[in-house]
């Protein structure tokens, strides 16, 4: 019980920011017509890239001389960036079609 | 951290609400794409220059490598595939973003799991990056059709649940001993590889997208979990914003669906038993030919065309635009129905008509076209089924019973475009197919497709 109390003493920003923003995602889903289900999956999907951040902070702490960490890292980034740019690019591409003709 | 790189991931974070939100409109979806792509790059540059550490230049090289080869790969992949592989293809990626969050969690648990809090995070984070990974790896090859079997062993959501505790129990375990040992850890990342595949491997080809969009949640997730590791707002608020939409959209989809999310995780459809014998009690089966399906276009002032996954699937979707522009010409007032689940995932149907240029005032939905099936003069389905069966209205006993269809029964007449008489995903057969004013269209979509074109010009 005291763990569970220091624990969200310690981290009362992150709990604030963790409800909120479950808040503001579903409300932004909410009434999304149907048409439009395909690209928001596949641009959240790219959203979901923003790991990236994580795979690039393993680097840069990562010691030279590290060989097992310097290499995870470098295919965290690889596949963090083929995460993000694959679908923000597809999302793009499927919304291209979604032209108005005139 | 630094202040200015503090302000750079607000506003990513900004972004990715905006971009997020405007997603959601038609209207705005592309600006939204891109907003959030620009907030995403600005993150990714500030995290690499606007950190106070200090880096040897050898790991900026390599960063810059890594960035450059998945940029390059990601890119091509998603300029080359085509539309219609577009469910597979959110997999993948999806698969790379646990993969990433997975390894990640390798590296940190070597070196950061002092405390409590952190190996939990880090725990947590193995074990759904590697669900999600190897999960989503599973329903890429299913929906490509690499990986066929629907796994059906007794008992099978028990062994599966218990494998799942266990690994809960590991993980556990590990934190709460704080013991750094390899073997574990290698124990736990298989634990969470084997949970995905088994996870995913029975579910059913109707229910991948439902698994693709609860996946594409998880990883949110795990990027979500990892923010908190390395108390990054950006990777927080970015993964929990996916993390959230996600299970909405997952709702919304068994809604849809008229599926609960637990019968799509814990149970196939059943097989039905009592419906089986009924099949010779339906009636005959009119077929008909292209030239009279012409014939019955040609003078029809309303048409309402339904696609389904079969067009998709034989490439179609330009000749239906052939065709639809040509009844058009010729007088013909011509509608497009689409159901909230046609073609392999929500939407999907809207991005495959709109690749060749159907226009998108054409394209109805379902709750708008239903009451305009009574003066309709002729409905073709193509490549359609369970969204058209009126078992969904009136067998109580069917496995689609309750679930919103197009009412085409409705229409005056009804020209199904079908490969065969095969029954559709749901296993379940069809009376709209032994209806009186149903005739038959047997063939590919689109050798049929182009055959009534050719029909129609001739005339």
């Amino acid at each position: 019980m005291d763990l569970l109390i220091t624990f969200i003493e310690n981290n009362i920003n992150i709990i604030y920011i963790l409800i909120l923003s479950t808040f503001v995602g579903i409300e932004v889903i909410k009434s999304i017509p149907a048409v439009l289900h395909t690209p928001l999956m596949s641009g959240a999907n790219a959203l979901s890239g923003v790991v990236i951040v994580g795979a690039i902070l393993v680097m840069l702490h990562a010691n030279p001389e590290d060989y097992l960490a310097l290499t995870l890292g470098f295919l965290a980034v690889v596949l963090g960036i083929l995460n993000v740019v694959g679908g923000f690019a597809v999302t793009h591409r499927m919304l291209q079609m979604f032209k108005k003709k005139k | 951290m630094s202040v200015l790189l503090s302000i750079v991931y607000l506003i990513a974070t900004v972004t990715f609400v905006v971009g997020l939100n405007k997603l959601g409109h038609p209207e705005t979806a592309k600006n939204g794409n891109l907003i959030a792509a620009g907030g995403m790059g600005l993150a990714i540059v500030g995290t690499i220059f606007l950190h106070d550490l200090q880096v040897p230049t050898i790991i900026y090289v390599l960063i810059g490598l890594a960035i450059l080869v998945g940029s390059i790969l990601g890119y091509i992949i998603a300029i080359k595939v085509e539309m219609t592989k577009m469910p597979e293809l959110v997999s993948l990626f999806n698969g790379f973003g646990g993969a990433s969050a997975m390894l990640i969690g390798l590296v940190e648990f070597s070196k950061n799991a002092d405390n409590t809090m952190q190996a939990t995070t880090i725990v947590s984070g193995i074990i759904i990056g590697a669900i999600t990974f190897s999960g989503s790896l599973i329903a890429w090859g299913k929906l490509n059709g690499s990986l066929k079997s629907v796994v059906k062993i007794p008992q099978y959501n028990s062994i599966n649940n218990l494998f799942f505790l266990g690994v809960i129990v590991l993980a556990v375990y590990m934190i709460a001993t704080g013991v750094h040992n390899p073997f574990l850890l290698y124990g736990l990342l298989a634990g969470g590889l084997i949970y995905g595949i088994l996870f995913v491997l029975p579910i059913g080809g109707a229910d991948m997208p439902v698994v693709i969009s609860l996946l594409n949640s998880l990883t949110g997730i795990a990027a979500a979990i990892t923010g908190v590791l390395y108390n990054n707002m950006v990777m927080l608020v970015g993964g929990i914003l996916v993390g959230s939409a996600g299970i909405i959209l997952t709702i919304v989809m068994c809604k849809a669906m008229n599926r609960t999310l637990a019968s799509v995780i814990f149970g196939s459809f059943t097989v039905n038993n009592a419906a089986e014998g009924v099949n010779k009690a339906l009636g005959t089966i009119k077929s008909t030919t292209a030239s009279d399906t012409a014939i019955m276009m040609n003078y029809a002032s309303n048409v309402i065309i339904v696609p389904g996954y079969g067009l998709a699937v034989a490439q179609a979707q330009h000749v239906i635009h052939e065709l639809e522009q040509l009844l058009v010409k010729k007088g013909v007032n011509v509608k497009y129905a689409i159901h909230p689940v046609a073609g392999r995932m929500p939407g999907h149907m809207n991005v495959l008509l709109a690749e060749s240029n159907v226009d998108y005032d054409l394209l109805i939905e379902m709750e708008d076209i239903n009451p305009q099936f009574n003066n309709a003069d002729v409905v073709l389905v193509v490549g359609a089924n369970d969204v058209v069966n009126p078992a969904a209205h009136n067998d109580p006993s069917s496995p689609i019973y309750g679930m919103p269809i197009l009412d085409v029964e409705n229409a005056k007449h009804i020209v199904v475009n079908k490969r065969s008489m095969n029954a559709g995903y749901a296993g379940i057969e069809n009376e709209l197919f032994y209806n009186s004013k149903t005739s038959m269209l047997f063939g590919d979509a689109k050798a049929a497709l182009t055959a009534l074109v050719s029909e129609l010009k001739n005339m």
